[in-house]
């Protein structure tokens, strides 16, 4: 078995989970920027973590046989911050043309605010400006339904931004039909407790097809699984899915879509 | 799949949950004081599975779910508490 994981925050794991995941069929890690836990004080915590997801993250990860690739933004959580969000904006174009950069994210939507709206329309426009694909969270729990139609609305009003360079993240059973009917990819995100279990995927994958979707663990420091993604393959198995079909899920989708990056390489 | 193996795969997982669901409502109903908007969202939200319903998690999520559309004018915290406060 073979998988890409398009989403997990390496820097917030240990080299066991890296050993892990590569001795599970793991080909490349994706890692989206985004929230430390606490808010950064500076532009500077973001220019260091920049170079962290740039340089040394890739090194780690190349110890285990594992290709890592990097998105670039400030996320929401920190978005309220309308001076330090200019800030940022303004020095990720400096990491654009690193070899492992694939685009801009995960931008997006926390508690749905003014302030998150605005800095979220900052990071698209910048994204069309660049040509870089987007990847995107949707709000958590009560908050996902309105964030995610907040955000479908503001990507379909900027007509520079095509919906197939576009994955919309962290999809439920009430948000995945928006997502998919408005042309965008889903990504589903596989946590014990909130966003969706391995069934539920799976349920997700059968009733809505398996064009423009993708699973992912989302590891980081909070409770979330490195290896959900292979137990999810597991899930399809036992549910009689074809070793086909399970790859197409957990590794032909993603690299189809990360092929739209020039910097995104499949492993030979 | 055919029915018989998706209650094989899926029936004792869904029975320990439903248990766990039911001592969490009565550990509630035992305790000292009085609800707060979450139990009344989750109560709200247990009457979208009965046996002639579709669809029932798209509908649970939906009823815990903020329907507004406007965006807030602040956001003065970062946590989602997983139900929406001003559920009637």
């Amino acid at each position: 078995m073979r998988y890409i994981e398009p989403h997990a925050h390496m820097v917030s794991r240990t080299t066991d989970d890296y050993l892990a995941m590569a001795t599970s069929g793991c080909q490349a890690v994706c890692e989206p920027a985004f929230w430390a836990g606490f808010d950064r004080r500076s532009v500077s915590g973001f220019y260091d973590y920049f170079r962290q997801l740039t340089d040394y993250e890739p090194k780690r990860a190349a110890k285990f046989g594992l290709a890592h690739y990097c998105w670039l933004c400030l996320n929401p959580k920190e978005a309220e911050d309308l001076k330090l969000a200019d800030e940022v904006l303004g020095i990720i174009p400096e990491f654009l043309n690193r070899p492992s950069v694939l685009g801009i994210g995960e931008i997006g939507l926390n508690k749905n605010s003014r302030n998150e709206l605005a800095v979220f329309e900052k990071h698209v426009d910048l994204a069309a400006r660049h040509s870089q694909l987007i990847l995107i969270h949707t709000p958590h729990l009560e908050d996902k339904l309105k964030g995610t139609r907040l955000i479908v609305d503001a990507l379909k009003a900027d007509k520079r931004i095509a919906p197939e360079r576009v994955i919309i993240d962290h999809v439920e059973e009430h948000t995945i039909q928006l997502v998919l009917e408005a042309g965008f990819w889903a990504g589903m995100t596989l946590y014990p407790e909130s966003k969706c279990t391995a069934a539920r995927a799976v349920d997700m994958v059968e009733l809505y097809g398996n064009e423009r979707l993708w699973m992912n663990s989302a590891c980081d420091w909070g409770v979330s699984v490195p290896l959900a993604v292979p137990r999810a393959a597991l899930e399809m198995r036992q549910r009689g899915h074809t070793a086909e079909e399970v790859d197409k899920m957990i590794y032909d989708n993603p690299r189809r879509f990360l092929s739209q990056s020039k910097n995104f390489r499949e492993k030979s | 799949m055919k029915r018989e193996h998706v209650i094989d795969l899926y029936f004792m997982e869904a029975r320990a949950k439903l248990i766990d669901l039911a001592a969490f409502l009565d550990r509630v109903d035992r305790a000292p004081g009085a609800d707060d908007f979450r139990m009344a969202a989750l109560r709200k939200a247990l009457l979208e599975l009965p046996a002639t319903h579709r669809d029932r998690a798209k509908s649970v999520l939906l009823s815990l779910s903020d329907p507004t559309t406007d965006p807030l004018p602040v956001a003065n915290i970062k946590a989602a508490c997983g139900a929406w406060p001003d559920s009637k």
